[in-house]
């Protein structure tokens, strides 16, 4: 197995609702759903983001599209209106969550 | 019964791009125009606006784009619904009545959607045994009953599809669902019944997609913007409806943007809880059933999706002012960028304690070092210049007018090769805060008024 960045084989999407942050990632190949599926688990994810996230981390599987849905709970500095932070509604946590590294056998070729 | 139907999206939000619903009339076949207005904070800004004049608050530019698109819509046979009618959706039907009359459209139905708003009913529902607790929560709203500054009942595609049935080719609305003003064309062309669930959800996932405009066309693209033609006109969604309950995204042939499984994916997931539980006053939709397939370019075939009954309750939006917050920024420049804003930082935060001042939450970011990333992202060497973006939030203006200036100063008084400042004092901003709610169905009844042009 190799380590590669997750932006490699995933796509994402985030927003909010409050103070809690959503995130989809995607497999750009379905052959990559499976790794996603083992290797972004939600303790994972709650380890990669450290104190940007205070509260827990849900995961919810979407097999039908490969993707899979995080909510990163109190992320968002109180949200809405509240927040003093600069990504106020979290449209960039899309692009943290692929910062991530996971494992890939060897023999596959990822540009 | 037509074979489908055609849903445009024209707008994602208010402040979306301006002629974008104008493009979706005229470049093509559309049977109805979508567009969104409404967010949380909106309902608030526009019930200070009804407070000062009775005749306002509804989306007041939504008028001056009528003068334009009105004649459109009438020449090409386009149904518009809209929740720009915001907390007065009867006085915006009025002032768009005025411009079709003035317009000579004689027989044309304009219709109102109404009776969510339940700021002046709080108190009754409250004593009638309506808790209206913060879902999130479980908070009691008396808690901050007096800092409510709206109260909103989200309606679904019910009091649309009256609107539909009695006529009315404008149909301006308050709070209806996102999702419910795609929904309801749906259900009023193809006469689905109110508990084909499956079909409803079908809808309602057609919604979400149309509900972001060009986010569901390729705009915000991660996996592929560099590949996105012409965005300088891209094309919204348009959602086509067949009866046997399955979709095809589209967007129209002469304009820019981009459909494909990747662009509906990503929209799919945008803002979305747990994805088997899409709740929604119509029916509750299961995004773990929908398929996609590209039938053809810019055409993807929504399909498979299953539905489950809705819920006994609506959700309640509520407003209310909390405080105030204010954010300042400077930009410190090479040599030693961050190593200066960080002094910077340190500086207003000790004046904050020389002055005795003290806030609720005050709070520091970095632009282009790690504001975005947080704990993410990696440490870089040396930039060339780095934002120090430091907020405060509090409840007394006096304090929040003292830190906002406290900013500027730096300039002079603290390090070296420092710029940005020409936007002058940072603003103090009002907090308008939002608590969700939940409401028993059978305690509102949404009304429709529809006036036909004379």
């Amino acid at each position: 197995m190799k380590k590669i960045q997750l932006v490699k084989i995933a796509h994402a999407r985030s927003g909010d609702k409050g103070d809690t942050a959503n995130v989809g990632v995607i497999a750009l190949k379905p052959e990559y759903y499976e790794i996603l599926k083992e290797q972004l688990t939600a303790e994972k994810v709650k380890d990669h983001f450290g104190s940007n996230v205070k509260g827990k981390v849900e995961r919810f599987e979407m097999p039908n599209i490969g993707a899979l849905n995080f909510l990163l709970h109190n992320a968002l500095g109180g949200g809405g209106t509240l927040t003093l932070k600069h990504d106020a509604q979290g449209k960039v946590v899309s692009a943290n969550i692929l910062r991530m590294q996971v494992e890939v056998p060897d023999d596959w070729e990822i540009k | 019964m037509k074979k489908f139907i055609r849903i445009a999206s024209g707008q994602g939000y208010w402040g979306d791009r301006f002629d974008a619903p104008i493009d979706q009339v005229k470049e093509g076949p559309i049977d109805y125009l979508v567009m969104d207005y409404l967010a949380e904070v909106t309902m608030s800004i526009m019930q200070k606006q009804k407070s000062r004049d009775p005749h306002l608050g509804y989306a007041k530019d939504f008028i001056p784009l009528m003068e334009t698109l009105l004649p459109l819509l009438v020449e090409k046979k386009v149904t518009l619904i809209t929740n720009a009618g915001g907390v007065n959706p009867v006085g915006c039907m009025l002032a768009v009545r005025e411009i079709a009359e003035r317009m000579g459209y004689t027989g044309l139905k304009i219709a109102a959607v109404y009776g969510d708003d339940i700021l002046n009913q709080l108190d009754t529902l409250i004593a009638s045994g309506n808790s209206l607790k913060n879902m999130e929560t479980d908070a009691d709203l008396s808690t901050v009953r007096k800092q409510v500054t709206s109260a909103n009942v989200y309606f679904g595609a019910r009091p649309v599809v009256e609107a539909l049935k009695q006529g009315a080719q404008v149909i301006v609305t308050g709070r209806v669902t996102d999702t419910g003003i795609s929904l309801a064309p749906m259900i009023h062309e193809f006469g689905w019944s109110w508990d084909d669930w499956d079909k409803l959800a079908t809808g309602v996932i057609g919604g979400h997609i149309n509900e972001c405009g060009a986010q569901g066309s390729g705009g915000n693209f991660f996996a592929g913007w560099q590949a996105v033609p012409n965005m300088e006109r891209i094309g919204f969604p348009i959602i086509e409806a067949y009866p046997d309950g399955h979709l095809v995204v589209t967007k129209h042939e002469s304009l820019g943007g981009l459909v494909s499984e990747q662009t509906i994916k990503e929209q799919l997931v945008y803002e979305l809880g747990n994805p088997a539980e899409y709740i929604t006053p119509d029916c509750i939709a299961d995004f773990t059933t929908i398929q996609l397939q590209q039938e053809a370019p810019n055409r993807v075939k929504v399909f498979g999706i299953k539905g489950k009954p809705d819920t006994p309750f609506y959700k309640v939006s509520i407003s209310y002012f909390d405080g105030y917050t204010s954010i300042g920024m400077l930009t410190y420049t090479w040599p030693d960028a961050l190593q200066k804003a960080q002094k910077a930082d340190e500086i207003i935060r000790k004046r904050l304690e020389y002055l005795g001042l003290k806030y609720e939450d005050i709070h520091t970011e970095f632009l282009g070092y790690n504001a975005c990333g947080g704990d993410t992202a990696p440490s870089i060497n040396d930039p060339n210049e780095v934002v120090l973006h430091i907020g405060v939030r509090g409840k007394n203006f006096r304090d929040m007018n003292k830190f906002s200036r406290e900013v500027i100063p730096l300039v002079l008084t603290g390090p070296p090769t420092v710029t940005g400042f020409g936007g002058g004092r940072p603003k103090v901003r009002e907090v308008i805060a939002y608590w969700p709610a939940l409401l028993n169905k059978n305690t509102v009844e949404p009304k429709v008024l529809t006036v036909e042009v004379i």
